[in-house]
This record gives C-alpha cells, structure tokens and sequence, in this order.
C-alpha cells in the first residue's frame, strides 16, 4: 500500500451531475454491527443530518448483489458510491470501469481506476499503542488477543499489538484466538466470551478483540473475570465503563462523511488514501471511561510512541499477504 | 377413487403449494404492513423486480442455478434415507475443485477445461461426501451429525487455503486471482447473441444448462435404473432391501457420492459463471437453501426446478426490494423467505385436511359421484 500524498494523481474533474446523490453499500456484517460499518453508517447519517441530502443505501447477503448493487446504484444516477470493505474490491474494479463518470470510494482496499477513490487505515499503529497499554498494566506480563476469521485485515491487528507489546516488554507473552471460519465468526459474542475466558485462565490480564460484534463477548466476559478489556474500530469505552483499558479507533464515519462532502463540493479526487496516526484516522481512544485506567504515565509513553511512529522513529510492520 | 383426507393428485402436486405460497405472502404481507409499507407495492415491486426485467430473469435464474444443483443433492440422498446437510461444504469444497482446474490449466481452450472443471468439482464434491457417508455405512455415525461437522471442516481449510496459499499475493480480500478467460462460463448474454437474441447482462451463464441436464440425469438414474430403484428400496425400508439383496452400505455410500457430486456443481456457476476466481464463502448458504428447494420440491427433480426458480425469484425479488424500499432491509427479506419454507415446506399439510373435506363436500353434492362409497384407508 503506498502512502497518501503522494500517490495522488491529477485526473479530469468530471462534470457535476445535476444532483448529488450519494449511496452506499456495506458488507456481509451489515449496518447494525456496532463496529466497522456501523461506523460508515454513522458518518453517512451525519451528512444527511448536516446537509439535509438523502443517501441511497444496500446492505449485502451474496457475493454477487456486490456487484448488482453497485451497478443499480451507478444506473439509477448515484454520483459518489461508497463501497465499505475489501471484500468489494473486485466488485468496485468491475463496475467502475462500466461507468466512469460515476465516483467510487472504497474503504479497506485499493482499486486503481481514474473514477476510484481507495480509503485504506494503518490499522497496525492503533493496535501497536493498545498492545503498549496492554503491555503496561499487565501485572504478570501476559496479554490476550481475540480475532474474528483469519484473514489478513486481522492479521495485520495482531502484528502491531504484538509488536506494541514486545516493545513495552519484550519478554511478555501473548495468547491469540481466532474465533471461526465463517463470516459467522463477525457475530458470535458467546464464543467471542468463551474465548476470553479461556485466556483469562490462562493468566492473561488483558484481551484485545477485533472481531466485530464478537468482541461484545469478549468484552463481556472482562467485565465478569474483574479483567480488561481493549475496544475496536469505534469507541466502545463506554460499553463498560472502567472495565474498558480503552479502544483502538478507525474513523470509517470520518472518511464517509468527508468523502461525501468532499464528492458534494467537488474536491473529491481518486487515488490511494492511507490514514494513519499522523492523520487521526486510527488512534486509542481516551475519554472519562478509561480516564481512570489510563494513568499520566501510561499516557505519557503512549503519546510519545504516538510521535515517534508518527516521525517514523519507531517503525510498525504492516502484515502483507504472502 | 381418492380416499377421505386424500386429494387428487395435480390438486396435491399443483393447487397445494399455490395455496401455502399465498398463505405465506399473505402473512408477510402483515409483517410489511406494520412496517409502514404497502404491501400491494412491495409484492409488486418483487415480482417486477424477478421476472418483469430481462436483467431480473437474468438474476432469478443464475440463483436457480445454484439452487438446482444443491436441491437435487439434498433429494438423491434424501430418496436413500439420508439427510444430508452437507451440500454447503460439499459445495464449497467441490468449487475448490472447479477452481484448481480453471488456475492451473487456464491456457487450455475452453472445450478442454470445461469437461475437466466438471468432472473436477464432481470429484471433489464426492470426496467431500464420501467420508460422511463411509461412517456412516460402515460405522454407523450418523449423518446429519457428520455432514454438519463436514461443513465446518470444509470452511476451515477453505479459510486455510485461502488466506495462505490461493489468495493473490499483495491483496486484502481473502479470494484468488481472476480465472484466464478461456476458463469462464458463457455468459447467456454472449450465448444468446450467437443465436440473434439479445439479453440484459446478467450474471446467468451456461451452468444453468448443466443443473437443468443434471435434473434430467437424476431422475434417469433415480427412476429408470436399477440402481435408482435400490436407491429407493433402501432408502424406503432397509430391512427389505436387504432381503431383496440389496446392500444398504453400498447404496448409502453410492447416493452420498452422487450428492456430493451434484452439490459440486455450484462452482460452475458461482465461480466459473460469476465471480471468475474462487473467493472466501461463496455458497453462501445454498446449500441450506437446497434443503427446503429439496422439500418443496418433493424430491422430485421437476419439483425442484420449480422450487430453485421459486427461491431464485424470492432472492432477486428481495434484493430489489430492499433496494427500492429502505425500510424493508435485508432481514425482512429473510423473514419472507422464511415465511415461505415455513408454510411450503415445513407446515406443507396445514391445508391439506380442509381441502380434501372441501373437496369432498363438493364431490358428494357432485350429480354424478365417481365412486359411491369412499374406500376405507
């Protein structure tokens, strides 16, 4: 994945359609998964509210409503589609070559079309400063990691939280658990707690999920052990307050609302996007939740890892597939 | 003459499922209504949306396909005593097989793969099914247990294969690269404008052509064969069947192979005829959709075409719905899809009593009864 700025590339502005219509269109999780198209969801819910313009939006059951989805929008006269997850790839690559005067932005992926706009997060740099929280309150220096489906985008969450870790205490050891197979796995929050247990009795004092609703689970199963727990995608501090060590933010519904806003006032321009720590668009989420958990001296290493990952002083790998 | 409480057989086969179909649109009609819809509109809005458009025809029947290859192995098992609730695994596992075909000998002229993709999304469909069905046959675990476990092995090492070995290096998505060209189905867009007609393009390719022969060979070899008739003797009363001489062990493991078989081909349409790569979950539940296809469609192959067609419509249908009318998301579309197995499938008899006492009521006042005194049951 190449970085922000300077992949930009001048392209043709297209001429403005005579109405905006913006659309959307999320995955196999759905609109209510409390986590990443949630989020997207809210960003697009809050340009309505701001702007007083209705979007169009589909929520996917099969591989091939991606596609149809996408074309119905594009036919019927949307002018910037949203296409949230890399399981839409192909899909935005196929449909976007069909109507180029259509603007697509996908989220967690990278299309290269002169009409496509790809939005990708380092997600790797918000998990490397949990794993330092994690890493920094454990007492007995063993730590917990709760994924969804071993796929890569969750790969990549348990490279930097591991590294943030071992940064912190090189020695500490990390226990790891995928929760399932099937796109099931996003939404188990029994197994998500069943899990959690079991590296809770293991030892480990603090567990960090990314895994949807899933994590609710995990979530859940920290506040009954006395444990912690670490949020993901949005901010879900608040789901146990003092229970939650904190949460590591991916601000999908600010890159849905600015892609809107910008496609609106015609400063939307395609290319690869990387948002990382450097741009907010990943972080740890501090608030009057984990106030409390999050001392000034945890707090104090966290922003200065921040500014060094930040100045490129200190260096995440980000998984690559193969 | 019929028997009180029986009715006539196009009645049974043809009036029945018309009714229970109403019955459930009529009840998800409520549902749509408390939602703030109109449901006039909705139905509409369905039925425009699956077979009012070239391009809905086009969808309707591309999700047939699939319903039509995992109907039909749900039935063929089902008509030797077997459950199988595997054909979702046997599906995915058998696309592999498909899939392996197509990357490796994607050079090859479409004539040369297309037989070798077949057989090898059959082969490995079977293999999927055989290990069910051996401990079965010869161990006694039983089935519907097995083949459920079967599915989740088979996401597993699909999952496996995928993320570490199939995926296209450098890429999120959990899918391989694109099939050569020589390896995609025909489109029924470009095979129909061989012959002068032009169709929308949609994803509806020539694998429909397959399930449909698939059809055909089922109810050959199920009906028309001795095989077919040990199939169903065992099937219907294994303690007899071994008294005619037939072998139960042998004939589970012979209509588990043809399941998996028949489950394989999903990957002709899904992967060779749509998506062009293999890619993470792509049954996508069809195989379980093929339960209630096999059940409405009593196990017969003509049934399930229609059943496939039905599902098919009630998936585009609903995806248009959705669509064009936001507050009906996709749960609702479930839950009329649920409605109809319920009503179709499950609760299929509900009518069946009031009917036939109609039925019979207006036969008694009938000038001209057929048969005097009913035969007792």
């Amino acid at each position: 994945m190449s970085l922000c700025a300077a992949a930009f590339f001048a392209s043709p502005v297209y001429a403005a359609a005579p109405a905006f219509a913006p659309a959307i269109v999320y995955d196999f999780g759905g609109k209510f998964d409390r986590s990443f198209n949630q989020s997207a969801s809210e960003g697009a819910e809050k340009f309505k509210k701001e702007t007083g313009i209705a979007f169009r939006e589909f929520e996917i059951s099969n591989p091939a409503q991606r596609e149809q989805a996408l074309t119905q929008l594009a036919r019927r006269g949307a002018t910037i589609i949203v296409a949230v997850g890399f399981t839409q790839a192909s899909a935005v690559e196929k449909v976007a070559k069909q109507f180029p005067a259509v603007k697509f932005t996908i989220i967690d992926a990278t299309v290269d079309l002169p009409n496509v706009q790809s939005v990708n997060f380092r997600e790797q740099e918000s998990s490397f400063l949990c794993g330092m929280a994690a890493a920094l309150v454990s007492k007995i220096g063993k730590i917990g990691f709760v994924g969804g489906m071993d796929i890569p985008l969750i790969r990549k969450f348990a490279l930097g939280y591991v590294e943030g870790a071992k940064f912190v205490n090189p020695k500490i050891e990390i226990l790891q658990n995928m929760t399932g197979t099937t796109p099931a796995a996003w939404g188990d929050p029994t197994k998500g707690a069943e899990l959690a247990k079991s590296q809770f009795g293991r030892g480990a004092d603090v567990i960090f999920h990314a895994a949807g609703a899933t994590g609710i689970g995990v979530m859940q199963a920290a506040k009954d052990a006395g444990r912690l727990s670490i949020g993901c995608d949005s901010n879900q501090n608040y789901l146990h307050s003092g229970g939650v060590l904190t949460s590591a933010v991916k601000a999908v519904n600010v890159a849905v609302h600015k892609t809107f806003l910008d496609a609106k006032n015609g400063s939307w321009k395609p290319g690869v996007i990387a948002l990382g720590l450097a741009e907010d668009g990943v972080g740890y989420a501090l608030d009057e939740h984990n106030r409390k958990l999050i001392t000034p001296e945890i707090e104090a290493r966290l922003n200065q890892a921040r500014a060094d990952i930040v100045s490129g002083k200190i260096k995440v790998s980000e998984y690559k597939a193969q | 003459m019929s028997a009180p409480g029986t009715l006539p057989r196009w009645a049974e086969l043809g009036l029945l499922p018309v009714i229970n179909l109403v019955a459930a649109l009529l009840i998800s009609g409520v549902v749509i209504m408390l939602l703030g819809e109109s449901p006039v509109a909705a139905f509409k809005l369905m039925a425009a949306g699956s077979v009012g458009t070239q391009e809905g025809i086009g969808y309707t029947l591309y999700y047939a396909t699939n319903f039509i290859f995992t109907g039909l192995a749900v039935a063929v098992a089902y008509h030797a005593g077997l459950f199988n609730i595997g054909a979702e695994g046997q599906a995915y596992i058998g696309g592999l097989g498909t899939a392996l075909v197509c990357l490796w000998l994607g050079a090859w002229p479409f004539w040369a793969v297309l037989p070798l993709a077949v057989l090898a999304g059959a082969g490995f469909g079977a293999v999927w099914a055989f290990i069910p069905a051996y401990l079965q046959a010869k161990r006694g675990s039983h089935i519907v247990i097995t083949t459920i476990m079967f599915n989740f092995i088979a996401a597993s090492l699909m999952t496996y294969l995928l993320v570490n070995v199939l995926i296209k290096p450098g890429q999120q998505s959990p899918e391989s690269r694109e099939f050569s060209v020589n390896a995609w189905m025909p489109s029924a867009t470009d095979v129909l404008a061989r012959v002068g007609v032009g169709f929308a393009a949609t994803p509806l390719n020539l694998a429909f052509g397959f399930a449909l022969g698939a059809a055909v060979l089922v109810w050959l070899l199920v009906w028309r064969t001795r095989w077919g008739y040990a199939l169903r003797v065992a099937g219907e009363n294994p303690a007899a069947a071994v008294f005619a001489g037939i072998a139960p062990p042998r004939v589970i493991i012979g209509a588990m192979l043809l399941s998996g078989a028949l489950a394989g081909g999903l990957g002709l349409n899904e992967l060779m005829g749509s998506q062009h790569r293999i890619l993470m979950d792509f049954p996508s539940g069809a195989g379980f959709v093929g339960i209630a296809v096999a059940l409405m469609g009593r196990n017969h192959p003509a049934g399930i075409i229609v059943a496939a067609v039905l599902f098919g419509a009630l998936y585009q249908g609903g995806s248009q719905l959705s669509f064009d009318m936001p507050k009906i998301n996709r749960d609702m579309v479930v839950v009329i899809q649920g409605l109809v197995i319920l009503l179709c499938g499950a609760m299929e008899n509900v009518f069946k009593a009031p009917l036939a006492k109609l039925w019979h009521g207006c036969l008694a006042r009938d000038p001209k009864p057929t048969g005097g005194t009913p035969a007792p049951r």
